[in-house]
């Protein structure tokens, strides 16, 4: 195995509460040391990050890799290859592939491919009912064994709170986090656009924020009922921020997401019957904006994801309401998480923390920090290093971006997962 | 939105809204319909203004009014029709509208005008043709009806002249109205004083006050002094889906009486884009009545629509 050296880097690991510059030794796939001397260290690769940041790689709690079942979207190989360009380095998979992820052959399918790509750290999540259908509990345990990292019923509704009841007591039986996208079915009514000025103006069929909102009451209440252990998957809206705060503050053992789009874009940006906007959940008003902003500087939302959702054409070509919803979200983490550091709504160590430390906690998984001893992922960008949006510079299969063509600060120059460069520009 | 319905030198070349036009282009619509509306009078009904030009009317919702005006509209200007009804099922996807017009542009037509039941159709569309074809809009989704609006703007213009005195009042489903909306817009953009609506809450959208009106639950507070009433009209779903209890007290509450019409002003004319349930929104007395304006407004949907076919293709002014 390689021996590793990263010199003169700044480095952050908010683990550590580090945040200066410093050398970090690697070996065998994991960190040797950091900061301190190693004179008797020979690497095999040395790495100058000089004006670079050092941190650990990125844990990225919703990645679609349309594979199985929608290569034509894109495969294991080209978003796990946006992966790596990006700076993450672990991922979870949401259940809802071609088969779904409720049976062990999905799993290790995946798992085959992955390796196949040369990337390997590619947590699928298990379904929470047999098919996504919302009815019956699946193979729970069988899906922990085979490397499922958590289990959620993705975007599919559930046919009762009784289910959803007896999947969370089932889940916390075998120690299983349950993630949650906070939805209420029949107040979304096929909606495709937040229920406001916007949607009233173009007469597009709203989502009201109470359909989120309830959605979360509900699951709350359910948690403290069942002791399970409750992730929030991509909340959107303030009156849900509202409510897990309190639930903190009441000791419940749950934490909440946010797709990184929803931090910077409103009702207010959408280009009119544009199709890349069309996201679920929807872009809501400046005030829920706001509001999320302060819930992750104020630790109410633990964690950043990308919610990358890559497209063919076809998906996004049409009338908006019938063209798919989603936005492909994983190479414009990085720089639209700096710019909230350059809007002064949360500090860079904060931002990092979002992306590695408070995921790797929520999901119980050692990668996360530069701690000697933990996997050698990291992540090195260069914080002032434009770079604009475009063909030549993207590697996810899907283009369906509402910054498509727009110039961004901050971009990865090296990526390292368990001791093997994965990626370097 | 602006951008993609006129062309470089600033003339309209497509007419799928009226949100983001200016008040000189809405009425130069209005003042070119005007120069068409006495053509229905004379014995030779027609001009050669779009000799030699193709319209395609693509329908992939079913209305035969709104159809046959747009038919007789080019027919007059002399261009050569073709109407095509589509029927589509929900869950059809955007390929097949494209497909559906390319093959249709591959036969070297000038026009598409289209109705279709997904809001945004009308700009899909625009945006994916060949850029020498005009896109009207006659109604897509919930979003908007702008050759209606207009019509119901000139049949308004001919009766009350100046619309900064004006108040108006829009009444019924507003929420599912593409033609509320376009309504809206176009009398806010020419200037009226006071654009009212008044509906029971389950049929008003979220934040319609954005959209510069004011909203009213009561036909008693909102009809107070208006010099124009536009019913709309009330679709039967309506009722299974939980929005009203029914037609009696829909009626009841929201329907224009003679007793509720003497609120307004003595010279109100009453407007209704078609076809009317008598006795849901509107008493029949009232339809037919010395207040309404409704078959003005069918004959005046020809003119217009001429003056924005005319225009959209460039040729009025040409000829």
């Amino acid at each position: 195995m390689n021996k590793i050296l990263i010199t003169n880097g700044h480095i952050i690991d908010p683990a550590n509460n580090t945040d200066q510059s410093g050398t970090i030794y690697i070996a065998d796939g994991k960190i040797l040391a950091s900061q301190e001397q190693k004179p008797d260290f020979t690497a095999d690769i040395t790495i100058d990050a000089s004006n670079k940041v050092v941190c650990p790689g990125f844990i990225d709690l919703s990645v679609r890799l349309r594979d199985p079942g929608q290569s034509y979207k894109g495969t294991i190989l080209s978003e796990t290859t946006a992966a790596a360009s990006a700076g993450v380095t672990s991922l979870c998979l949401p259940p809802d592939t071609r088969p779904v992820i409720d049976t062990q052959a999905v799993t290790e399918l995946i798992a085959d491919k992955s390796e196949k790509a040369n990337y390997t750290q590619v947590y699928p999540i298990g379904a929470l009912t047999n098919q996504l259908a919302g009815a019956e509990l699946s193979s729970m345990f069988a899906l922990k064994q085979a490397g499922c990292i958590a289990v959620s019923n993705a975007t599919a509704p559930l046919a009762s709170l009784l289910v959803l009841r007896r999947a969370m007591e089932y889940a916390s039986s075998h120690d299983l986090l349950i993630m949650i996208h906070p939805v209420t079915p029949s107040l979304s009514n096929n909606g495709c656009a937040h229920e406001g000025a916007f949607a009233t103006r173009y007469g597009l069929p709203g989502i009201p924020e109470a359909s989120e909102s309830i959605a979360v009451a509900q699951c709350l209440e359910l948690a403290e009922l069942t002791g399970c252990r409750l992730h929030f998957s991509q909340v959107s809206s303030r009156r849900s921020i509202i409510k897990i705060q309190q639930a903190k503050k009441y000791g419940l053992k749950v934490t909440a997401d946010v797709a990184i789009h929803q931090l910077h874009l409103t009702e207010d940006d959408i280009e009119p019957f544009n199709s890349s906007f069309h996201v679920l959940p929807p872009f809501r008003t400046n005030k829920d904006k706001k509001s999320l902003r302060e819930s992750l500087a104020n630790g109410t939302i633990d964690i950043i994801c990308s919610d990358h959702q890559p497209h063919d054409l076809d998906a996004k070509l049409g009338a908006f309401p019938e063209t798919e919803p989603g936005i492909s979200s994983l190479e414009t983490l990085l720089p639209l998480t700096l710019r909230l550091v350059q809007d002064n709504a949360i500090t860079l160590s904060q931002g990092i923390a979002a992306l590695t430390l408070n995921p790797a906690t929520t999901l119980g998984i050692e990668s996360g920090t530069l701690t000697p001893g933990r996997p050698a992922d990291i992540c090195i960008f260069d914080p002032s290093l434009s770079w604009t949006v475009n063909p030549e510079n993207w590697r996810s299969a899907g283009c369906n971006t509402p910054f498509w063509g727009q110039t961004f600060k901050g971009r990865v120059t090296h990526t390292l997962q368990t001791g093997k460069v994965i990626y370097s520009l | 939105m602006t951008n993609l319905q006129l062309n470089t030198e600033g003339k309209l070349k497509h007419f799928l809204t009226i949100d983001g036009l200016s008040k000189e282009i809405l009425t130069e619509i209005l003042d070119t319909a005007e120069s068409f509306s006495s053509m229905s009078e004379q014995r030779v009904k027609k001009v050669p203004l779009l000799r030699g030009k193709t319209i395609v009317n693509l329908f992939f919702e079913n209305s035969t009014r709104t159809r046959t005006t747009f038919e007789l509209a080019a027919t007059r200007l002399s261009a050569d029709v073709l109407s095509m009804n589509i029927a589509t099922s929900a869950t059809s996807k955007g390929e097949s509208l494209l497909d559906t017009i390319r093959n249709l542009e591959a036969m070297h037509v000038d026009m598409f005008v289209v109705r279709h039941a997904i809001s945004g159709a009308g700009h899909f569309i625009a945006q994916n043709t060949a850029p020498h074809i005009s896109v009207i809009n006659a109604g897509d989704g919930q979003h908007a009806h702008p050759t209606q609006a207009m019509l119901d703007m000139f049949t308004i213009r001919q009766h009350k002249h100046d619309f900064k005195q004006l108040k108006v009042a829009i009444i019924g489903d507003i929420l599912h109205s593409r033609v509320a909306r376009s309504q809206i817009q176009a009398l806010n953009t020419l200037g009226t004083k006071e654009v009212r609506v008044i509906a029971p809450k389950t049929l008003l959208p979220s934040h319609v006050e954005s959209m510069g009106v004011t909203a009213f639950n009561s036909m008693e507070e909102g009809l107070e002094g208006v010099d124009v009433i536009i019913m709309l009209r009330l679709q039967k779903e309506r009722m299974t889906s939980a929005l009203l209890p029914n037609e009696r007290e829909y009626f009841n509450c929201f329907g224009l009486s003679e007793k509720r019409l003497k609120l307004a002003k003595s010279n109100v004319i009453v407007m209704h884009p078609g076809p009317i349930n008598r006795g849901v929104e509107i008493e029949s007395c009232i339809a037919d009545g010395p207040h309404s304006v409704i078959l003005q407004q069918v004959s005046n949907g020809l003119a217009v629509r001429m003056a924005i076919m005319a225009l959209t293709l460039q040729s009025y002014g040409e000829a």
